[in-house]
């Protein structure tokens, strides 16, 4: 921007003249702006904007310009314009030709309270419906598949177990420690209360095995891997190499989809079992140093109280949960649209709903057990 | 001279996405042996068709036959064998982002023939010679490798099967002229040589003389035109007439 542009403004009678000199752009405009409107136009009859001081405008002041005119006709101030340079001219001329479109660009409607919410109710249950309608394929055309043992993709399911569950090894068995710690923590201070030292054990036990290591785990799994199925599957869809399988006759749900429902059905039971092994660990070692119960004791103890069914209750629900953060997570990646931020938008969404799915699914199991008595 | 045998027929196509009318009752044919182009402005609807060519999108009413099957009616075993005799090739290329070039060109040899290991990589080898890719890259993943050679690599693997026809959308779009002229070579070449059909979306408009045989051009949701690119300019199109005037040497 030049210094030694300004705008001029001066009065004589019932004439005012506008005087700009030096540069008029985008930086310069709201400056010019204030200042005619600190003017009070009510006793002006006509104006004369001089343009022939002027070295460069561009677009915007063009349009600055074009504005000013129209708003003094509409004030019945008759204007008119001095300028012999063939620049600025046509600048002028180039924006009174392209700010008038032919057709005027649509007006976004405003929409009704009673729009709004009809519309979101109705997404989400065409949201429920597809992604019935995900399972209903997955069921139907795709199991058929191992009709033939030759068609279960026995590689990718390698990989994928691999990559969903070896790997998480580490993360699942050290928050569980924790938990398992926590928990006997916080029991023991209670415990010691009543002299109640050796119930740990029990409360341990059963907790750990029948709730808490299968919730423990499949929280850790759906933030960790259900969210990277959303990511990875969600990215081919952008990149198109999901298209390109299609095309080329591989279909996804054998080769995406199935391979990783199955990997993670089947190591989620072992990831609870470790899970079980390291919380009651943890436990353990709290036993042992705050209530002066020793190993040998808490092995007794816990071999005496806990029923081993307590167990196969916690593992048994490791292949629904799995099924549940494996299919959610796959049905968000291919959810996702052709944008960068649908990636971000699924991928929460995949974790949110599959760490809810898994909690209700594990109240039904509750009430299930508890009717049956088990 | 053969008579001309019609591969692919679109006939009264209708596609219409929410309340947008894209396609309003296509016709087109396409012939063995022959390089065709679909050509408009941009949203008009090219790579919508050839996408329902493809059989990745539906569309509403009317009917496409490609290689005899048509496909509002087609059989899922039927689709799976039609899917074996083309060769697609996308926009960005669409290399499987785990493996490796040769990987990628030795996937579909893998997944549906009972050839041998070294057969494949012999075959793989020759694609990569043939759309012009050094052998030394066969290894580098598509991550580490520039927009052209994605194009090649993509083109090889869907000549991997030897296919009859080839689909191509924009494939010289985002190439700088010197490889763009090197692809419109490579393509009448793997015409000329293995007896292609091709079927193309682009927009480059060196590209379209160059290797067209014949066009079709939607506009306004019909086809505006249909033929060969030398009567082009008499039609009253208001896309051809800004398309052509620039007075492209043919």
């Amino acid at each position: 921007m030049m210094k030694n542009s300004s705008l001029k403004v001066v009065y004589t009678d019932s004439n005012l003249f506008l005087k700009f000199i030096g540069e008029v752009t985008l930086h310069n405009i709201s400056q010019y702006q204030k200042q005619l409107d600190a003017i009070n136009f009510l006793n002006v009859k006509s104006i004369v904007l001089d343009l022939d001081n002027l070295l460069f405008i561009d677009t915007a002041a063009g349009l600055f310009i074009a504005s000013l005119e129209k708003e003094f006709i509409l004030k019945n101030i008759n204007v008119s314009t001095i300028c012999l340079k063939p620049e600025i001219l046509n600048t002028l001329e180039l924006v009174s030709k392209y700010s008038k479109s032919e057709s005027e660009l649509p007006k976004i409607k405003k929409k009704s309270f009673l729009y709004i919410i009809g519309t979101v109710i109705y997404n989400n249950f065409a949201g429920l419906m597809s992604f019935i309608s995900f399972l209903g394929e997955l069921f139907l055309t795709k199991f058929c598949y191992f009709k033939s043992f030759k068609n279960i993709r026995y590689k990718e399911i390698a990989f994928e177990i691999n990559a969903s569950a070896i790997r998480a090894l580490g993360i699942v068995s050290l928050t569980s420690f924790l938990i398992g710690l926590v928990v006997a923590y916080q029991s023991a201070f209670q415990l010691k209360i009543y002299g109640a030292n050796i119930f740990i054990v029990d409360m341990l036990g059963i907790s750990v095995l029948r709730e808490l290591s299968p919730l423990i785990t499949a929280i850790v799994i759906a933030g960790r891997s259900g969210s990277s199925f959303t990511a990875q599957i969600g990215t081919m869809k952008i990149t198109q190499e999901l298209d390109a399988m299609k095309t080329m006759g591989f279909d996804p749900y054998i080769f995406l989809v199935l391979p990783r429902i199955i990997a993670l059905m089947i190591t989620m039971p072992i990831l609870i079992f470790l899970s079980d092994i390291m919380a009651i660990f943890g436990g353990m070692i709290v036993a042992n140093i705050d209530l002066d119960i020793t190993t040998w004791l808490f092995m007794e103890r816990f071999s005496e109280v806990i029923s081993v069914k307590h167990f196969f209750i916690g593992i048994i629900k490791g292949p629904f949960f799995a099924f549940l953060i494996a299919s959610i997570g796959i049905y968000r990646g291919l959810m996702v649209k052709d944008d960068t931020q649908s990636i971000g938008f699924n991928t929460t969404k995949s974790v949110v709903e599959s760490i809810f799915a898994v909690i209700v699914c594990d109240a039904i199991f509750s009430i299930v057990f508890t009717n049956l008595g088990i | 001279m053969k008579p001309l045998q019609s591969i692919i027929k679109v006939r009264d196509v209708k596609t219409i996405f929410g309340e947008k009318v894209v396609h309003d009752g296509l016709n087109l044919d396409i012939n063995r042996g022959e390089i065709y182009g679909l050509l408009g402005p941009s949203g008009c609807g090219k790579t919508t068709l050839l996408r329902e060519m493809v059989m990745l999108q539906k569309y509403q009413a009317g009917s496409i036959e490609v290689l005899g099957n048509n496909l509002s009616s087609i059989k899922s075993n039927e689709a799976q064998k039609l899917r074996k005799e083309w060769g697609v090739l996308f926009q960005a290329g669409a290399l499987f982002s785990s493996l490796n070039i040769a990987q990628n060109i030795a996937l579909p040899l893998i997944e549906y023939t009972n050839l041998s290991q070294k057969m494949i990589n012999e075959i793989v080898e020759f694609k990569i010679n043939i759309v012009g890719l050094n052998p030394k890259d066969a290894f580098l993943f598509p991550s580490e490798i520039s927009g052209g050679m994605k194009k090649k690599a993509a083109l090889a693997r869907a000549l991997a099967m030897d296919p009859k026809l080839l689909f191509l959308d924009e494939p010289t779009s985002g190439l700088d002229p010197i490889s763009a002229r090197e692809f419109d070579a490579l393509i009448l070449k793997l015409r000329s040589l293995l007896g292609l059909s091709i079927v193309m979306v682009s927009h480059d408009l060196k590209s379209i003389y160059d290797t067209l045989d014949r066009v079709a051009i939607i506009d306004n949701n019909k086809i505006a035109y249909e033929g060969t690119l030398k009567n082009i300019q008499q039609q009253e199109s208001s896309f051809i007439k800004t398309f052509f005037s620039k007075g492209v040497d043919i």
